[in-house]
């Protein structure tokens, strides 16, 4: 058992959650506004949807088995990171590492996944200049994968820094705020693959 | 906000395995719900895009509760006031882009022919 802490002690403590729950607010309006240019971009692709130019449309393109895996591979990520985030809770680094390791694993499989198939669109001939239905989807589309990238080197570092330093309680709040992040981008894949992938050629 | 508020905040707003789990298994059966929907050809046209709209959007309110914790803080209670302000923007921009570029595409179209403007203007000759 740790002793009781002094009265200025524990002010000290509360004064310093305080200040870190002030940064993950601050995190979460950054999220809130990223949401905004996200919503920018499903604006452009819902109105260019139909425009394919002579072009194929979506669902001529799109194989909707290999899409439903990617989007588990998503929402298995976001469940471990959780975990994650509850393990550094609990300064219980091994499992820190292997929750945030497991998550990154299933977004590089993500990432590979989509790099795949966009490969697949561009040699076939239907890249982004084919269509403004198409240049609208990889806007969108690749938008979500550069920030599933950033967040996989955000990861990187951060699990670096865990096996280095161990666990601080500057890098939990950190932690908890890539473990935000990631969340935020499962929910835009819903939106994705919702929209994109799921209302192709219904309407 | 107070320092205490935000600190009991802080502490409430933690999360368990159970409410990930719980938001993962609601996540993997609506993802199924909606994919099964439209492989199965169980609706179509508008009313599939209603029902695939609303599956999206439950989705996101369980994954907003069970994985980020939403509306569980004290009061005041502002991570779910500048949600409901993002909220706001994104239904401004979203169905305010499809309204005025319907209309631009209506007033754009190519050869609109006459039976089509007495129809949609509503006037006789």
């Amino acid at each position: 058992m740790t002793k009781p802490l002094t009265t200025d002690e524990l002010a000290a403590v509360t004064e310093q959650q305080a200040a870190a729950a002030k940064t993950i607010f601050g995190f979460w309006v950054y999220l809130m506004t990223d949401c905004v240019l996200f919503a920018t971009l499903f604006a452009t692709f819902a109105v260019l949807r139909n425009n394919t130019f002579g072009g194929p449309a979506g669902n001529e393109l799109f194989s909707l088995p290999f899409v439903l895996i990617e989007t588990l591979v998503l929402l298995t990520s976001s469940f471990t990171v959780g975990l994650g985030v509850l393990a550094a809770r609990r300064r219980d680094r091994n499992q820190v590492l292997l929750f945030f390791g497991i998550t990154m694993l299933l977004g590089i499989f993500f990432l590979t996944m989509e790099l795949t198939e966009f490969h697949k669109l561009y040699v076939e001939g239907n890249s982004w200049r084919r269509s403004g239905f198409l240049s609208a989807f990889f806007t969108l589309v690749g938008t979500h994968g550069l920030h599933i990238a950033s967040g996989l080197l955000w990861m990187a570092i951060m699990m670096l820094r865990t096996a280095r330093h161990g666990l601080t309680d500057l890098s939990i709040k950190r932690l908890t705020m890539l473990s935000m992040f990631w969340h935020f981008l499962d929910i835009i894949w819903i939106f994705i693959f919702t929209v994109v992938y799921l209302m192709a050629g219904v309407v | 906000m107070s320092s205490k508020a935000i600190v009991s905040q802080h502490e409430q707003g933690q999360g368990s395995v159970r409410s990930y789990s719980i938001g993962f298994g609601l996540s993997i059966a609506l993802t199924l719900a909606a994919y099964g929907l439209v492989v199965q050809h169980a609706a179509h046209g508008w009313a599939l895009v209603f029902v695939l709209a609303g599956l999206a959007i439950i989705q996101l309110m369980v994954q907003l509760v069970f994985f980020l914790h939403l509306g569980r803080e004290s009061k005041p209670r502002w991570n779910l006031s500048v949600l409901f302000f993002a909220v706001m923007v994104v239904c401004i921009v979203v169905f305010g882009s499809l309204w005025i570029m319907k209309n631009l595409a209506y007033n754009h179209a190519p050869q609109p022919s006459s039976s089509d403007i007495i129809k949609d203007e509503g006037y006789r000759q």
